[in-house]
Formats: C-alpha cells, structure tokens, sequence
C-alpha cells in the first residue's frame, strides 16, 4: 500500500510540475505580465507542496500505525478473556493474531484468537482506508493552496528557496536527533535498571554475574531475591578488564604509533611517507571483526603454546592477546595524529634549536615533543576512548566471565563484550539482566563523552597556540 | 670525557633514535603483512571444493518416476534410495557398518545433487552416468591438507577405515577438487562444506544500500546547511559539537539505539537488512558529514562570489556552482564511509543479525546475515571446515573494502579541483 501511494506522489508531483510551468507561461502571455520568477520555480513550488506534507504525514504514520494497532488489539483479546501476566506473553498473543490474519498461524484458534483476528482485520481495514482518505485530503489542500499562490504570480524562486532552507536544516537536525535517541534509549532503561539495583552497589560491587538475575519482572521481587541481585551487578570488574586491556592496547600502539608518526614528520624522505603512510593506515581499516578472528584463532592459540612450553599457564583468552591485537589496530590512530601535530609545530622552533648546535634527535626530544605534547596527549586520549569502546575483538578474543586479576595471562571481560553477552540471543526485557545493558551502554557512552571532549579541548588548544 | 668523545656519543643517539622510528615502521608494516599473509593462507583453498568422482545408475525399480517426468514431479520424488545404492558402489565394502561410514565421506546434499542431475535430463532412467558429488566437510579438509592423519585414531574425526578409502579414491583418481559454487550460492549451513556467503552477500548488500540511500542525502544536505546557510549562532554551535561527538561514540552504542528505538518501539522486525541498514545510516552520518564539509569548505569565496555577481540567488550559487565543485570529495567521503558500515559488526549482533539463516533474503525485510557478522558467526563454530570458510568471507570482505577504497582514491584523483 504505501508503494503505491508513494508511486501516486510522485506521479502527481511530476504532473503538477509541468502542469505549474505551462500554466505560469500561458497566464504571463495571457496577462502580458512579467512573472516574477522562471516558470520552472513554479512547477518546483507546486512539487515541493504537493510531496512534502503529504510525504511527512506517510511518515508519521507507519511509524505510529502498528504501535496503536497493537496497543488496540491486545485490549480487545483481553476484552475477549485472553489472559495474560507480562508483556511477554501479551506480545505473543499478538504475533499469533497476526499470524492468522495472514494465513500463516498452523496452531490451534480458538475463540478469542478468532474474534480478535477479525477484530485486527477490521482495525488494518479501517487504518489502511483512513490513511488513504487522509493522505488524498491533505495533496488535494496543498495543492489548492499552492495552485492559489502561483495564480497571484508569488515570487515563487523566494518560496522554493525557504521551503529548500527549511528542508537543509532538518537534514542538519537529524544528528541532534540521534544523540536524543541515544540518550534517552539509554537513559530510559537505566532509570528502570537503577530502581531495582543501587547506583552504589552498581558502581562500587566487586562482583559481576548477571546470569544471576532470573527475576523475569522487576516489579516482583521478593527481598531475598533482592538480596541475591545486589551484589550480581558490580562495575568494578568489568572497568578494571576495561581498563586493563586498554592499557596493554596502549603499551603497543603508543610507543609504535609515536616513534612513527615522529619518523614520518621529521626524517622520512617523501617518498617513504607517501608509501608507508596508506599502509600503516590500512590497518585502521581493516573491520574489527577481522582482527578479532585472527586474536582469537592465531595470537591466542600462540601465546598458549608458548606459555606451555614456558611452563605457564596461558588461558587462550588471555588478556594479553586481546590487548596486543587492539593494540596494533590503534597504531595508525596514534601515528597519525601525532604526525599531523608534529607537523604543525612551526619550523622556527626547530631551526633556533639546530642553531645552538643540538642534533635532530636532540631537537625532537626537548623541542618539538614539549611544544607538541598537549596535541599528542589529544591524540592519545581518543585512541584509549577507541580502546574501551572497541568491541568485537574482545567479544572474539577476551573472556566472558569477569575476573579482577592484573595477570595478564588470565583471561578478563570488558564493558562492551557484557553489552553483547547479554543482548545476543533472546532477551527477555524487563528483566534486570537485559536492563543492565543500557546501564553499562549508558557509562560507556559517558566515559567516551568525556575523553573526547578532553582529547578534543587540548588538541584544539595547542592549533591556537602556533595559529 | 672529551669534546670529540661526547659529539661521538651525541651522534650514536642520533642513530638510535632514528633506528627507533624506522623499527616501529617497519613493525607496523609486518604487521600488515602478517595479518594477511594468515588470512590469504587459511582462506584460499575455501574457494575450491573436495568432489568424488561416483557413476550413478538410475534404476526405474528405486524411483517412481518415469523418463520425461515433469519439473513438479521429479522435486516431489524420492531420490534417496538411488542415491544409497549408487554411493555404497563406489568402494567395495564388506558389510553395513562399512557401508555406514563409507556413506559418511559425502555431503549432505547428495541426494539433491542427483536429483539436479535428474532435473537438467529427465531421461537418464537406465542409464548411467558420472557426477562429481561433494565430499563431506571431514574428507574435504583431509583432502586440502587441512587435516592431520598421523593422529591416533580417537582424536581423529576420520576412522582409519575411511583413510582406507579415502586412499582407494585418491588411488583410483575419484577424488578431485573443482570450483566451489556452494561457497558463493548458498546461505549459512550447520555443514561446513555446504555453507556458503550468498545470504550474506545479499544482506550485506542491502544493509549498504539502505545505508546509502539515507545518509548520503542527508549528510550532503546537512553539511551544505553548516557550510553555507547556517547563520552563527547557539543552534548552530550544538549541531556542530553533537555531529564531532557521535563520529567519535562507540558503534556497540549505535546498537543499543536501534535496539531500543527501531525494534523496540516503531517494531521494525528483528535481523533485517532494512534495521541493519538504518542503524549503519546513523552511525556513519557524522562519518561522512566531516569530509563534506571539508570537501565544501575547501571550494573557494571567488567562485560563490562569481556567481553572485552576475545575478544569482545564493541557493542558485551554491547548488549550480559550490556543489558539483565539490561532488568527488563529497563522494569519497561517503564511499569511505560506507566502507566503515561494510566491516561494522557490533551493531548489528545486537539487533539480532546473528539468528541462523539458511535462506537467502530476497528483499530488505527477510532475516538476514552480513558478511562481518558471517564471520563472526562462523569463527565462532568448533568445525574445522569454517575456519578456512572464514577466512575466505574476510578475503571477500577485505577485497571489497579495497575497491572501495580505490574508488574513493581515484574519484578525489581524477575529479577533485585544486584551487592553487
């Protein structure tokens, strides 16, 4: 259906298109007046006013019709004496409703499913229709109203170029949109995850076991399961994992990624740079998934074998694997912001250095790095924010249980790897456990916030200073 | 120490330093290297696939079939009991716990195989003919060298009667390798040897053209709406920092997102291309809005001004002459970033990409896998047969993101102006 009212939009747009530019040509030789924009801009008018209002309503309302569709039916099976205790069991009411109005339910209909099906095709029938009726009443209004403007020769370039203003700064409001969308998705199943758990106990536990929360609804908890659920959701050691496999990531692809971007900027001839660059860059990227395949299946299995014939015991999700492959993936972050902040320490630095007889080396150490330090402690800052918000690599190559341990032998869990955990699969919402996500979504998405906004700051302080 | 010997040590940590940066370039560069020399290695003998050579007699007393049935009525028929009699011809075996495991060297499929035969001449009743049937995962992996056969016999998957005839096959050249169009036409499969990226593919496809179809327009219209038309102000300041800090959130939070806003309450359906496809627009909006607008900031005042001069209206200015000078940058931009989309998995594990989909999607709304989250997925499987499966799909992957790339690279090459 709404293939065919969006085809019925467009042919109608693309008719009043000519139909406008032929009609203002004719009145201007008629009237022998001088119209006051190009006959096109009046074919674009009546397009513009016969597509867009119409296109918006289309809009809204998919996105609201099955929402109240549903809402309505699951009243009326109940009305019926369909009986159901959670949200769960009432969608799956639904979804078999559903099925049998499209003739694809195999199970057993008894009487309420059956009236209740009638009652969804009737509500489909009536929604479809009014949206139809709806849909024509609105082109129909707009276009009279528009056919009306460019009868009384509007300025009609002006009247398109506001409507087109007006469409680029929605465009531009979509990213304010989806940070909304962010926050509050998170936001609003954090709020529910922190009236069950306490913040406190969230932030401070020590203990993390979710799989522990088997409450299906929150709203039912008796005190000994709530007991039980306290100390299942502690932050400390997945932060800790976090942190410590960030770490590790950071003792590769600093000093790797540092000592580069400074060979790049100041000894690489330019043909070195312009072959080595893309390819050190090349490993920014390759997906994630990619590394994470290649950690789990070649660097794991590696180091336990070395670790065996060593005599220590390696645990194949170690975290140290995990640590070194994240590592190399962030090399090229590090390497070449460092080379685009050294490059911009001004070359009179450099030369009063050289003046007073220091070697390059020299002055690389104890000029160009001091000037360039907070750009590089910028760019540093937004590699370890990839580094905690990384996934896949550690979903593949570090472990699930989470274990607060600083041996890097042993396997540990991050932020990201529990999100997935929990989220892949079934879920059962409502229930501690899923909710628990959003909360751990919600911190991760606050500490990112916060280094980017720090790594931004200095970066963008040390481009003043030499500007 | 004297002046000549200080200078002297002086120069050596020049040397060093120097060396230092070398070696860490050198180290990422091996690393590159590695990383796709052990890909490349495991990956390359997926494209080739282990077949037995098998004579196949159709017997009119097995099949309840005539020569010249139709299309319906051979789909329908029962080819199994052909494809027992022949498949136990192909060694001599002495009894039926032989015959068992001389069966278990095939695949799954080759009933279907015989029946495709029956279907492209449907008048072979009585006759015989030769088909390269498809070896199971276990004889393949033999077969490529994959896997080892100087273990005890408990450890292996193999029985040392299947060696046995593996051997008579290798012996008599019934066992060769040909092309493997499973890998490329068929979904996802619990059997390794008949597991395939076409589900995939398509998905993948589709999720990228979505993407594309919602975020290019919008990040062209919203980075010309910054560049161009915005005025200096609150409003456009917050845009601004809200576009340079989702580039910069975790993608796994772009997930939750689509969880909570596209499932959960406009109830898009689960594991789709078209949820997929979204999720990836929102994710790489911001990615492609920064080059645009570098790509439009890089276009000089003298051309807007030009325009302006002779007569036209900003918009005329700014859409007939600001915009074409800027398209290849603005294109590149949007093919890197749609290259980011191809290779992010994260998202779409959580808005459940990860169900078991054996048939290919044949629109933007049927269940569906992408190749990343094919990877994943089967990395995740303890068979032998997907690890080389793999890495093959990541040597796909990989091979599209380079075009990709490439494109990017010679778009900005060939058409982008510059202005000094």
């Amino acid at each position: 259906m709404n293939f065919v009212l969006l085809f019925l939009i467009t042919i109608f747009s693309l008719s009043l298109f000519f139909y406008g530019r032929s009609k203002t040509k004719s009145i201007s030789i008629e009237k022998n007046i001088r119209l006051n924009a190009l006959p096109k801009f009046y074919g674009y008018y009546l397009v513009l006013w016969c597509s867009i209002p119409a296109l918006v309503f289309l809009l809204v309302w998919s996105l609201f019709e099955p929402v109240i569709i549903k809402s309505i039916i699951i009243e009326t099976a109940a009305n019926q004496g369909a009986i159901f205790s959670d949200k769960n069991e009432a969608n799956l009411i639904y979804e078999k409703i559903k099925a049998i109005h499209l003739g694809t339910y195999f199970g057993d209909i008894d009487s309420i499913l059956r009236e209740s099906a009638l009652a969804y095709a009737k509500f489909i029938n009536l929604f479809t229709n009014s949206k139809v009726v709806l849909i024509f009443g609105i082109i129909i209004a707009s276009v009279i109203y528009s056919l009306k403007k460019i009868k009384n020769n509007n300025k009609a370039r002006d009247d398109v170029e506001v409507i087109l203003k007006g469409l680029l700064f929605v465009s531009s409001l979509i990213a304010i949109l989806t940070t909304l969308g962010i926050i509050f998705s998170l936001l609003f199943e954090s709020i529910k995850f922190f009236s069950v758990i306490n913040v406190f106990d969230y932030l401070f536990g020590t203990n993390w076991s979710p799989q522990r929360a088997f409450v299906r609804d929150a709203s039912s908890i008796t005190a000994a399961e709530f007991e039980e659920l306290k100390d299942a959701f502690g932050f400390i050691p997945l932060i800790a994992g976090t942190s410590f496999i960030a770490f590790i990531a950071m003792l590769v692809a600093v000093p790797i990624g540092l000592f580069s971007g400074i060979y790049m900027a100041e000894y690489a001839s330019i043909k070195v740079r312009r072959i080595s660059k893309p390819i050190i860059e090349i490993l920014a990227g390759i997906p994630t998934v990619v590394y994470g395949f290649f950690a789990a299946l070649t660097v794991g299995p590696f180091f336990r074998q070395v670790g065996e014939n060593l005599g220590l015991t390696v645990s194949s999700e170690s975290a140290l694997a995990a640590g070194l492959i994240m590592g190399i993936m962030i090399i090229p972050y590090v390497s070449s912001l460092s080379d685009d902040v050294i490059n911009s320490v001004p070359q009179s630095l450099r030369d009063g250095s050289y003046a007073v007889g220091a070697t390059k080396s020299e002055t690389i150490k104890q000029v160009v790095i001091p000037a360039a330090l907070p750009g590089i402690i910028g760019s540093v800052l937004l590699a370890v924010s990839r580094a905690i918000g990384e996934t896949m690599i550690v979903v593949m190559a570090a472990g699930l249980a989470a274990n607060l341990t600083i041996n890097p032998l042993e396997s540990t869990t991050t932020i990201t790897t529990q999100i997935v955990m929990i989220l892949v699969g079934d879920q059962e919402f409502d229930s501690p456990k899923t909710q628990s996500a959003f909360a751990l979504g919600l911190t991760l998405f606050i500490a990112t916030l916060i280094l980017n906004y720090i790594a931004q700051r200095a970066v963008k302080k040390y481009r003043e200073k030499y500007d | 120490m004297t002046k000549e010997e200080r200078l002297k040590k002086r120069h050596r940590a020049e040397k060093r330093f120097r060396f230092y940066g070398l070696t860490s370039i050198f180290v990422a560069l091996l690393f590159v290297v590695i990383l796709v020399q052990n890909i490349f290695s495991k990956g390359s003998s997926a494209f080739k696939k282990t077949v037995i050579t098998t004579e196949v007699f159709f017997d009119q007393e097995l099949l309840e079939i005539q020569n010249g049935a139709s299309q319906e009525e051979i789909m329908e028929a029962d080819f199994y009991d052909i494809m027992i009699e022949n498949l136990i011809k192909a060694y001599p075996a002495k009894d039926r716990d032989e015959e068992d495991e001389l069966l278990k060297l095939f695949s799954g499929d080759a009933e279907i195989e015989i029946k495709k035969a029956f279907l492209n001449d449907n008048n072979l009743i009585g006759k015989t003919i030769t088909l390269d049937l498809t070896a199971s995962d276990d004889i393949d992996q033999l077969h490529k060298g994959n896997y080892p056969r100087d273990l005890p016999e408990e450890r292996r998957r193999i029985s040392d009667f299947q060696l046995v005839i593996y051997d008579y096959f290798v012996e008599n050249k019934k066992i060769s390798k040909n092309f493997n169009n499973y890998f490329f036409n068929n979904g996802d499969s619990r059997d390794p040897e008949l597991a395939g990226i076409g589900g995939a593919l398509v998905g993948s496809f589709y999720s990228i053209l979505i993407c594309l179809l919602l975020a290019f327009p919008v990040a062209v219209l919203a980075s010309i709406y910054l560049e161009e038309f915005a005025p200096k102000n609150k409003i456009t300041d917050f845009i601004e920092i809200n576009i340079n800090n989702l580039a910069a959130v975790p993608s796994i939070v772009y997930g939750l997102l689509a969880l909570q806003i596209l499932l959960a309450t406009i109830q898009l359906p689960r594991s789709t291309p078209l949820v997929a496809g979204i999720t990836l627009a929102l994710m790489t909006l911001p990615r492609i809005i920064i080059p645009c607008r570098a790509s439009l900031k890089a276009v000089p005042p003298s051309i807007r001004e030009g325009a302006l001069a002779v007569g036209a209206s900003k918009f005329q200015s700014v859409f007939h002459h600001v915009v074409p000078l800027a398209l290849p940058g603005t294109l590149s931009g949007t093919i890197i970033g749609l290259a980011q989309a191809l290779g992010e998995t994260a998202p779409l594990i959580l808005i459940g990409m990860v169900a078991f989909v054996v048939d290919i999607p044949s629109s933007p709304v049927d269940p569906s896998s992408s190749l990343p989250v094919q990877v994943y997925l089967w990395s995740e499987s303890a068979e032998r047969g997907f690890v080389e499966k793999t890495s093959a799909t990541i040597m796909m992957l990989l091979s599209f993101l380079i075009v990709m790339n490439f494109i990017a690279v010679y778009l900005r090459q060939k058409f982008e102006k510059r202005w000094n």
